[in-house]
């Protein structure tokens, strides 16, 4: 199954420390794929100013690169820093990339003035154009993510020897918030877009285990009117899509994610002070309740990181940390690894009612349990 | 040879081997207790005086020739009238293995008479087509053997239930819920209902077993087992008992028994389930109800509003001033209003290649609460054989279709579609179900397996008995002789009912759980199923595996 481990901090810190949490865990997968994603990023050579979008990808070649870069013109991005991994290519097993890229833009003039809503838009398009354009010439452009503040990397084998590949470790990039995953192979092949975390207009989560409901999921959300809900390369995705639907879409507070994924059953929604809503929000949600065993890790543009799981999930997985600086692993040994010196005593690993919120102020964690009062002015 | 003017025969004269079925009886066994003939639904035994050549075996003596002596036995009539159906009912009563009919295999020359006096062939009973249904050639083939294991079915926490009624958009949910707008209203209900079955064309007794078990299945097993009408009405204490909740109560193109219905509505203690409108059935499509006139008895009579005796053949439409789509529509309306939008109201229709339009027409209504397609393979209890064994469309590549219509609009489940028609016709009725559940049905409908399983009715693909439309069934379930009907004990009748959901649940969850599945019914998870048939896994876009 899955690795996943997440680590939230005040001070920005090295992604390596989350790719140790990763070997900490090594046991019992096959690490055939590594996802990551660092929120809150400090670059060495750059002062980074955190409005500038970042774009995260793989050029497989010069062609692609330069189409990139020729597409990003065309349409009005002025770039700003163009960060260049040093590579160890000893440590590359897999075909040679051409190219890592996280390049930071100014967005086009046009959406200086403009609404969030069109801004992250656009910024969407553009990742779907530039996949398609990948996808159009035999995947050799690919393309993760496009947002502000936030950089992604995937690649085929064990997190260690990509994070020694790309030399993570020489502290050029810090952020405050990373999620790394690493991968089991499904039955759904390799496949870097397979790879979690996933990511859509600045919501990006990672899960472990199978999602049985998977296809009929995915074909709801292909039917929403929605360009993001696209890819499902993995039966994870959907997870990412869900919480983007339920924030975004249907505008209901992150506690809501829950009740959408893994609803109360009615018996239980009998008792609930808002049962009435809920039971409602189960019928209407009913297509997306998933069937686990998840785990589901995730962030929020604002820096708050999440952690549900759902009623089959035995091993849970497990939160701990202290004051300003917290981690979020599927293993304990993982959360360990990432922070030594707290009190374990005081860690937590929810059960199928909870919803761990870490909010941005990193002060200390919120369990939110399903039994209790929603808090949505619309229920009361 | 024989002048042909001294044999008795005509046109239609017919012997023992060509009809289709051949009474075997064993003299030597019987001991003329008269059971079996006074058992027999069509009075197609006869005791007959025989005579039987004894051969002289004296091989010491010169004398040859034979002795004969006279003994009383039973035969089988060869007239029309009176030929034999296959029921058994013979060789269940005959207290010693005397007699049974066998099928004839060689040839069944009643096929070229059976339309006597000018009548075409009518019948109960199902599609005579035998071997294994599309359904049940459909696998389950996606086992949990990777990332995580198949579940427990006996130790696990299942959800099977399905939503009957309208399901909103979240979008439009959360709108309305903000504006004080209104929620259609929904019931949670077991994906196996008992499909309509008419009060007239099912005996008081079997309707009383059913009723009884459902309540018992909601009350007592917390299996919440839903039950359709048909089209005749429902007694008037049912009307107005708090068992009303598990009835869904049909209209149909005759309205037969709304009178009653509107005239109870006050006195109502609780709304019913659902309403259904019939607009098609899959047995009979394009055709209406049919109660023949055996079966209108004084109590059918009465609740009908009709005289006793007359055949009630429903239109094949609904009588309307308006388009089909437009008395579609405010029919619809008319009935939701009528229970002040608290009941879902759903049409029926026979399965059909304009399924999807009526679908689509049903999406922009927003008082439709589903679908419900019954195909080719369904039962009734009187048609015509034409319209039974050749009309129509198979159940499981429309239901299918209308799916992915709805998932491309993204509307799937909002308006529900449940399926019907052939659902367990050999016995697999909860593999059937599911596999209908996983091309995209919200549930199953059943009928004829409801009375096979829990009333023991005899009739088969093999036009095994049938006579449903004649109101003769020898186990007393669609008649409504009282001699007949007495037969039926609905006590007994219930707790197969019970029984029967619980296993159906059973075998439900031992379906899910190697899927992986527990949280929800797996409503359109297509990735779950194969069938071995090239044609119809692209048909139905699921896996052809082999």
């Amino acid at each position: 199954m899955c690795r996943l481990a997440l680590k939230t901090a005040n001070e920005p810190f090295s992604p390596y420390e989350v790719l140790e949490a990763m070997e900490a865990m090594k046991e019992g997968y096959d690490g055939s794929g590594l996802g990551l994603l660092l929120r809150g990023l400090e670059f060495e050579d750059f002062k980074y100013n955190p409005r500038f979008p970042i774009l995260s990808g793989i050029a497989e070649n010069k062609k692609s690169w330069k189409r990139l870069d020729q597409f990003m013109e065309e349409r009005g991005y002025e770039l700003k820093y163009d960060h260049k991994f040093h590579m160890d290519r000893s440590h590359m097993d897999g075909k040679d990339r051409y190219r890592y890229f996280l390049r930071a833009y100014r967005m086009p003039e046009e959406f200086q003035g403009k609404a969030m809503e069109d801004r992250e838009g656009e910024l969407m398009q553009t990742r779907l154009a530039l996949r398609k354009d990948g996808e159009a010439h035999g995947g050799d452009l690919s393309v993760f993510s496009f947002w502000p503040d936030v950089a992604m990397i995937k690649e085929v084998g064990w997190p260690l020897q990509v994070g020694n590949l790309l030399s993570l470790h020489d502290g050029q990039i810090k952020s405050r918030v990373c999620m790394a995953q690493g991968r089991q192979n499904t039955n759904y092949g390799i496949n870097l877009y397979a790879c979690h975390p996933f990511f859509v207009q600045g919501i990006s989560t990672m899960t472990n285990g199978e999602n049985t409901a998977f296809v009929p999921i995915r074909d709801w959300l292909l039917g929403r009117p929605f360009e993001g809900y696209m890819g499902y390369q993995s039966d994870s995705e959907v997870f990412t899509h869900i919480l983007h639907y339920t924030l975004k879409q249907l505008k209901l507070p992150l506690q809501a994610y829950k009740h959408v994924i893994t609803p109360l059953s009615l018996k239980e929604l009998e008792a609930h002070p808002q049962g009435d809503f809920l039971r409602g929000l189960r019928n209407a949600c009913k297509r997306l309740i998933i069937d686990g065993p998840n785990a589901v890790i995730g962030t929020l543009p604002d820096e708050t990181c999440l952690l549900v799981m759902d009623h089959k999930k035995l091993r849970p997985s497990t939160v701990g940390g202290r004051e300003g600086v917290w981690a979020i692993a599927s293993e304990m040994c993982g959360v360990d690894a990432m922070i030594p010196d707290r009190d374990p005593s005081l860690d937590f690993q929810p059960m199928r009612e909870h919803t761990v919120i870490i909010p941005p102020d990193r002060k200390e964690f919120e369990i939110w349990s399903q039994f209790d009062q929603f808090p949505l002015s619309l229920a009361a | 040879m024989v002048p042909i003017r001294s044999v008795p025969i005509e046109p239609g004269s017919l012997t023992y081997h060509d009809l289709p079925w051949i009474i075997e009886h064993r003299e030597d066994r019987c001991t003329l207790c008269g059971q079996c003939t006074s058992v027999c639904p069509k009075e197609c035994l006869h005791l007959t005086y025989r005579r039987q050549r004894m051969p002289n075996l004296d091989v010491l003596s010169s004398k040859r020739g034979s002795e004969y002596r006279t003994f009383v036995g039973i035969r089988q009539k060869t007239d029309m009238t009176h030929s034999c159906i296959g029921c058994g009912m013979c060789a269940m009563v005959c207290p010693n293995e005397a007699i049974t009919p066998t099928l004839n295999t060689v040839e069944n020359r009643t096929l070229f008479l059976n339309n006597q006096k000018g009548e075409a062939y009518k019948r109960g009973g199902r599609r005579n087509t035998s071997g294994p249904t599309l359904l049940d050639r459909i696998m389950f083939d996606r086992i949990s053997m990777l990332t995580d294991p198949a579940l427990d079915a006996g130790r696990h926490e299942f959800t099977v239930s399905t939503t009957l009624g309208r399901i909103l958009s979240p979008e439009e949910y959360l709108k309305r819920k903000a504006n004080g707008g209104w929620i259609p209203p929904t019931r949670e209900i077991f994906p196996f209902v008992i499909g309509s079955m008419s009060f007239g064309a099912l005996s008081p007794n079997m309707w009383l077993g059913l009723l009884q078990g459902v309540a018992y299945c909601n009350e007592v097993l917390g299996i919440p087992v839903v039950m359709c009408t048909g089209e005749g009405g429902c007694p008037p204490w049912v009307l107005k008992s708090p068992y009303l909740k598990y009835i869904i109560l049909q209209i149909a193109s005759g309205y037969f028994g709304w009178d009653e219905i509107i005239r109870a509505i006050p006195e109502m203690q609780c709304n019913p389930a659902a309403i259904e409108i019939k607009y098609g059935q899959g047995a009979k499509p394009g055709d209406g109800g049919l109660l023949m006139w055996y079966k209108v008895s004084e109590l059918i009579a009465r609740l009908r509003g009709v005289p006793e005796g007359v055949d009630l053949p429903s239109p094949p439409v609904h009588q309307t001033l308006y388009s089909i789509e437009e008395s579609v529509m405010k029919m619809i309306q008319t009935l939701s209003m009528a229970f002040d939008h608290k009941v879902p109201v759903y049409p029926k229709i026979s399965a059909s290649t304009s399924a999807k339009s009526v679908l689509n027409n049903l999406v922009r209504n927003p008082y439709a609460g589903g679908l419900l397609i019954d195909g080719i393979d369904g039962g009734t209890g009187a048609a015509y054989n034409v319209s039974m064994d050749a009309t129509g469309h198979p159940v499981a590549s429309n239901v299918r279709e209308c799916y992915l219509d709805l998932a491309a609009q993204g509307m799937q489940n909002e308006v529900p579609i449940y399926a019907a028609g052939g659902v367990g016709q050999n016995g697999n009725v909860a593999q059937n179900g599911m596999a209908l559940v996983m091309l995209g049905a919200s549930a199953v409908h059943i009928g004829k397996y409801i009375m096979q399983a829990t009333a023991g009715c005899l009739g088969n693909e093999q036009n095994r008995c049938n006579v449903c439309n004649v109101g003769i069934c020898p186990k007393g379930i669609t008649s409504q002789n009282i001699k007949l009907y007495r037969r039926l004990d609905p006590d007994k009748v219930a707790q197969r009912v019970a029984e029967t959901f619980m296993a159906i649940q059973t075998d439900v969850k031992k379906i899910m759980a190697p899927l992986g599945r527990s949280q929800s019914l797996p409503i359109g998870m297509s990735d779950a199923i194969g069938i071995n048939d090239k044609d119809a896994a692209d048909r139905l876009q699921i896996k052809y595996v082999c």
